[in-house]
């Protein structure tokens, strides 16, 4: 009997045992990082999706590469981080140089010579000495000065075992940047390792590249006869080995690039990871047999002159980048813009960068999670190299009263501002109902159905009912903050859907909507021959997700303003391309986020030769008139000047009467950081800026625990709760088990005592 | 038993087979390889010329299941099918299709470590807690205990494992802040992020086990032999933790052996939603991006642990009830 007590009495305290060992064994600590981590010089966040894509700088093209990519990689040029509109700045270059314009019998040309005269431009551009590479097996030496790990002492496969990271490596060296290494890093834009998306375009403009590309198909072909091509061994592609006429190094500092005509943009691409350094020895380390299987290849494991290198790569679920203690000398700039210094942005001017020892991104699939852990301190920033991070808090601030007072509170730093990106609503140009047109009447009327259509799309309203995907309405296909844009003034705004009424920009009637509908052939929506319905296709990239069906269904809404029937067909965004190489696309939604900022990197969208069904572009709508055709090959030339604005505002005012896009709205560029990180703003364009953030520690120390206070005592009363429960329930099967068959009865007397 | 054993594996084999062929056929009905190139190349400046090469390196450039370039054997073997599908019988996995992905084997192995801290608790305490759980109903069967346990169960069976995880979250990681929202680290400070998934996959589970046990168990109660026992004077307990409950093993085991694949291959919702990369969360990425290499591989471990769990839940049940016998 007492033995069943004291089984009764454990049951009954079990609950309590195991919530009280599951919290003790957890500390009662909801903190995601190890303990004491908040006071390191760490900062912490997140990446939602996957990994980067890829790490190798001639393959890197993702917006979730750039922390990595442009954190390890130091291309010659950078953006000066405050100054606006941006600026170039050297990084490992000693300057920011000017081309030399050569004709076709190679004699000089003046600075100012028109475009069509120059048949090449020379970059030289020297190389500051004495910067180093981060460390690395693929440097490493032996007493004898060979390569430890390559070339003199070449790894088998055995021999790589079951390393996974080059830390594995006993030994690591490093060595001097050259200018061979550029020279290097852009001939591997023809390898035939790895996917290099910008090798087209570089193809046209550096001299001599396009045949290279060949060569080395051939002699990579010469080199894996015989060998399987799905292998993951492949043999070392020695770039050294065929030179490349359009890059040189003829000193050990200078680099030259031989550019076809003139190119002023070639700049911008020198601000690029595109354009960075690569050591031979990398190429040459990673191409042993077992490295790619074990995952060891520069993209995964780059190595770079920046001021980090990454130490931890576990796929898709955690990086760390820390400090490269190899870094050059590069200070905090001292200059900024006005409010800058208020700002508290120049507090660390002339401080040696960079500022943090260490970034940990870690997965976050949930954006509840992320949301969550920003709320509790434990995410510095939500995700690094997002623009676009803050808007969501921003919305939700305006949304509650509590929220808002919450963020007030602790400080978080909130900020948005234009985007250097756009977001469009495309017209087939190619399409027989809303594009073109085969005859001048026809074109004239279909021009008609695409500007009734833009002036129909109130983007103001989105911008109301959509607020966590909003921005200023588009008036053009140029962002602000691209030179020759004039988005945001009155001269800005687009004729067609707009006017000015007492100096405000107002969107132009329905009433005058439905007049070109009808002046297009299509009153109330009707074909004015046949009585029949409009009825067009949105072709949607993506599946429909609850958000993405509720904006959908505010442009069908758009479109029945004019009686027009938009059938929504929304599929993956392989079968939209698919669709869209065909042309069998109709109206469709599309954006681009700016790879430098000159408007022909957004022009270009709307050039003719990069149709996107006739020669496989960037151009989705397929639009391109010679006018504008014209204008662009000119605009190509041109530098930042009155004669660009002037060809700019001529090619914008073409565009916005042919409207082949809606123009939408341009994206806010938001952030959201804690009150501990000095110096961020907007990674917008820039993405280098890991190295000038900046961390108060013992305030992120002293956040955390205030706003981390656990809560015990419903723990408590829950453990309680179900202590008593179970006590009760060992009663009633004691009870129960006790019990006798049949109730007991009270004995009757034997004689029952007459009445 | 002998001859049993090698007939299931056979059977499964086939099995196997057919899974593998089927999730070939069903794939490359949906995605071409140039979808998957555009896929894994990217979304800016894709040329033909890219594709064409992306597809070379994999070998996905080769006909589907028949080589008319090729000459014997290579015919069959130089197809697509061939090198990506039949290869997993000899647990040949290769790569990942993704550019910067390796060895899905190394992967899968390091991955199912990490799936199992977190479903090897949740099966044992799953089966003990459902167990308790349906003999305390079936103790108190016919009575109002028994009636609300019943309620209590269809209640929790009937609210999704997705609204466990959202309160569950709120409550403990945000509000009460015991423990952290989401997230993962190796050792012994995996605890502290593996208690509240561990808790709310038992809760989200419990209902439908127990209910079920419950029906199991009173099928048992009403027999001969039970009554025997009571006459023996055995108490209840006994009589339903030693004869009761063996005897409703059979169905018991079927069931829980159903969940055994999920120990290994991990869940697929807890793992997304807490941020533990296990298995479940490596199928969901794979499906988002498009790795026809990592969902071949996974749904053939799936088939092969669903084959092997539901042949050993077959063996045991000659374990559990001698009078059974496999021929």
């Amino acid at each position: 009997m007492r033995a069943w007590r004291g089984l009764g009495a454990f049951l009954a305290a079990l609950p309590v045992l195991l919530l009280a060992a599951v919290f003790a064994l957890s500390g009662c600590d909801n903190s995601p990082h190890p303990a004491g981590e908040a006071a390191t010089n760490t900062f912490y966040s997140a990446f939602s999706e996957r990994s980067p894509r890829h790490l190798d700088p001639v393959a890197s093209y993702w917006n979730q590469d750039t922390p990595y990519t442009y954190g390890i990689y130091e291309p010659p040029y950078g953006y000066h981080y405050l100054k606006r509109p941006f600026e170039l700045v050297p990084k490992v270059a000693e300057a920011v140089v000017e081309p030399v314009y050569l004709d076709k019998a190679g004699q000089r040309l003046p600075a100012d010579a028109p475009g069509e005269q120059v048949a090449e431009s020379v970059y030289d551009i020297r190389i500051k000495p004495g910067v180093l590479f981060q460390p690395h097996p693929a440097f490493a030496k032996d007493a004898q000065g060979r390569y430890a790990y390559h070339t003199d002492h070449a790894l088998t496969a055995q021999q790589v075992g079951a390393r996974r990271s080059p830390l594995d490596f006993e030994q690591q060296g490093t060595r001097e940047l050259v200018a061979e290494d550029f020279v290097y890093g852009l001939k591997r834009h023809a390898t035939t390792r790895v996917t290099t998306p910008v090798s087209g375009i570089f193809a046209e403009f550096i001299v001599g590249l396009r045949d290279y590309i060949g060569l080395i198909k051939r002699e990579d072909a010469k080199l894996r006869a015989g060998l399987d091509p799905a292998s993951l061994d492949r043999p070392f592609l020695d770039f050294r080995r065929w030179p490349l006429a359009g890059v040189s190094a003829p000193e050990k500092h200078l680099l030259r690039i031989r550019i076809l005509g003139k190119y002023p943009q070639w700049k911008y691409w020198m601000a690029m990871p595109f354009v960075a350094p690569m050591p031979w020895e990398a190429d040459a380390f990673y191409a042993q047999p077992g490295m790619a299987r074990n995952g060891l290849s520069i993209d995964r494991w780059p190595v770079g002159t920046g001021p980090y290198m990454l130490v931890e790569y576990q796929q898709d679920r955690r990086h760390v980048l820390q400090r490269n203690p190899n870094f050059r000398v590069d200070t905090y700039p001292c200059e900024g813009m006005p409010g800058d210094r208020e700002a508290g942005l120049l507090d660390d001017c002339g401080r040696r960068l960079p500022f943090i020892d260490r970034y940990v991104m870690a997965i976050e699939k949930e954006g509840t999670s992320v949301k969550a852990k920003f709320r509790q301190g434990f995410i510095d920033t939500p995700v690094i190299e997002s623009s676009s991070t803050g808007l969501d808090y921003l919305v939700e601030a305006q949304d509650s009263e509590d929220i808002q007072r919450e963020y007030q509170t602790k400080g978080f730093q909130l900020t948005k501002t234009a985007d250097l990106s756009i977001w469009l609503l495309g017209f087939n140009m190619l399409d027989p109902v809303i594009g073109y047109g085969a005859t001048a009447e026809e074109q004239e009327r279909h021009r008609k159905l695409r500007q009734a259509i833009s002036i129909a799309l109130d983007w103001e309203e989105w911008n109301r009912i959509f607020p966590k995907r909003s921005g200023t309405t588009g008036m053009s296909p140029l962002p602000p903050g691209v030179f020759g844009s004039r988005q945001g003034t009155p001269e800005g705004l687009n004729p067609v859907t707009h006017r000015l009424v007492n100096g405000e920009v107002q969107r132009r009637s329905l009433a005058e909507a439905k007049q070109l509908m009808v002046e297009a052939g299509y009153p109330d929506g009707r074909d004015a021959r046949s009585g029949q319905p409009l009825v067009l296709n949105y072709d949607y990239y993506a599946a429909l997700t609850p958000g993405v069906k509720a904006e959908c269904e505010w442009v069908i809404k758009q479109f029945a303003k004019l009686g027009i029937q938009l059938e929504l067909r929304a599929t993956d965004n392989n079968q939209f391309q698919d669709k869209v190489r065909k042309g069998k696309h109709q109206i469709f939604w599309s954006g681009w986020l700016a790879d430098y900022p000159d408007a022909e990197n957004f022009l270009f969208l709307l050039y003719g030769p990069n149709g996107k069904t006739r020669a496989d572009g960037e151009n989705t709508a397929n639009y391109g008139v010679p006018a504008f055709d014209e204008r662009f090959q000119r605009l190509k030339y041109l530098d930042d000047g009155p004669a660009k604005q002037a060809l700019i505002d001529e090619m914008v005012a073409i565009v916005q009467r042919d409207a082949p896009w809606s123009f939408t709205y341009v994206p806010w560029g938001s952030g959201a950081v804690q009150p501990w990180v000095r110096n961020a703003r907007i990674p917008i364009l820039i993405k280098d800026h890991l190295k000038y953030y900046r961390l108060d520690s013992a305030q992120r120390v002293a956040r955390q625990a205030e706003w981390n206070r656990p809560t015990l005592w419903p723990v408590g009363v829950g453990a309680l709760l179900l202590a008593l429960l179970g006590g009760a329930g060992w009663r009633a099967w004691r009870q129960r088990e006790l019990a006798t068959a049949r109730p007991p009865r009270v004995a009757e007397p034997l004689i029952r005592e007459r009445s | 038993m002998l001859r049993y054993t090698l007939r299931r594996l056979l059977y499964g084999f086939l099995i196997l087979l057919g899974v593998n062929l089927a999730t070939f056929v069903l794939f490359f009905q949906v995605n071409t390889p140039d979808d998957m190139a555009r896929l894994n190349i990217g979304g800016k400046r894709v040329t033909p010329e890219l594709i064409t090469k992306w597809k070379v390196e994999r070998g996905y450039d080769r006909p589907m299941y028949w080589n008319d370039a090729a000459a014997g054997s290579e015919r069959l073997t130089r197809t697509i099918f061939w090198e990506r599908s039949v290869s997993l019988f000899a647990l040949e996995f290769g790569r990942a299709d993704s550019e910067s992905a390796g060895d899905i084997g190394a992967e899968v192995r390091e991955r199912m470590a990490v799936s199992l801290k977190l479903a090897l608790p949740v099966f044992l305490l799953q089966l003990i807690a459902s167990t308790a759980f349906a003999l305390g109903l079936v103790f108190f069967r016919g009575t109002r205990i028994d009636f609300w346990g019943v309620v209590l169960c269809v209640v929790m069976l009937s609210i999704s494992a997705l609204f466990y995880i959202v309160v569950g979250q709120y409550l403990f990681a945000r509000v009460l802040k015991l423990v952290p929202v989401s997230g993962y680290a190796g050792g012994l400070s995996a605890v502290k992020f593996l208690v509240l998934p561990v808790l709310l996959s038992l809760a989200s589970r419990l209902g439908a086990e127990a209910r079920l046990y419950r029906a199991m168990l009173l099928e048992e109660i009403g027999k001969d032999y039970v009554r025997t026992a009571r006459a023996k004077g055995l108490s209840e307990l006994r009589v339903l933790a030693r004869h009761v409950l063996r005897n409703a093993m059979i169905p018991i085991l079927t069931s829980a052996g159903g969940y055994l694949p999920y120990v290994f291959l991990g869940s697929l919702v807890f793992e997304s939603f807490f941020g533990i990369p296990g298995l479940g969360s490596y199928v969901i990425d794979a499906i988002g991006g498009q790795d026809f290499a990592i969902v071949r591989t996974m749904v053939f471990l799936g088939s092969l642990l669903y084959i092997l769990s539901y042949i050993l839940v077959d063996l045991a049940y000659t374990w559990v009830d001698p009078r059974v016998r496999l021929n």
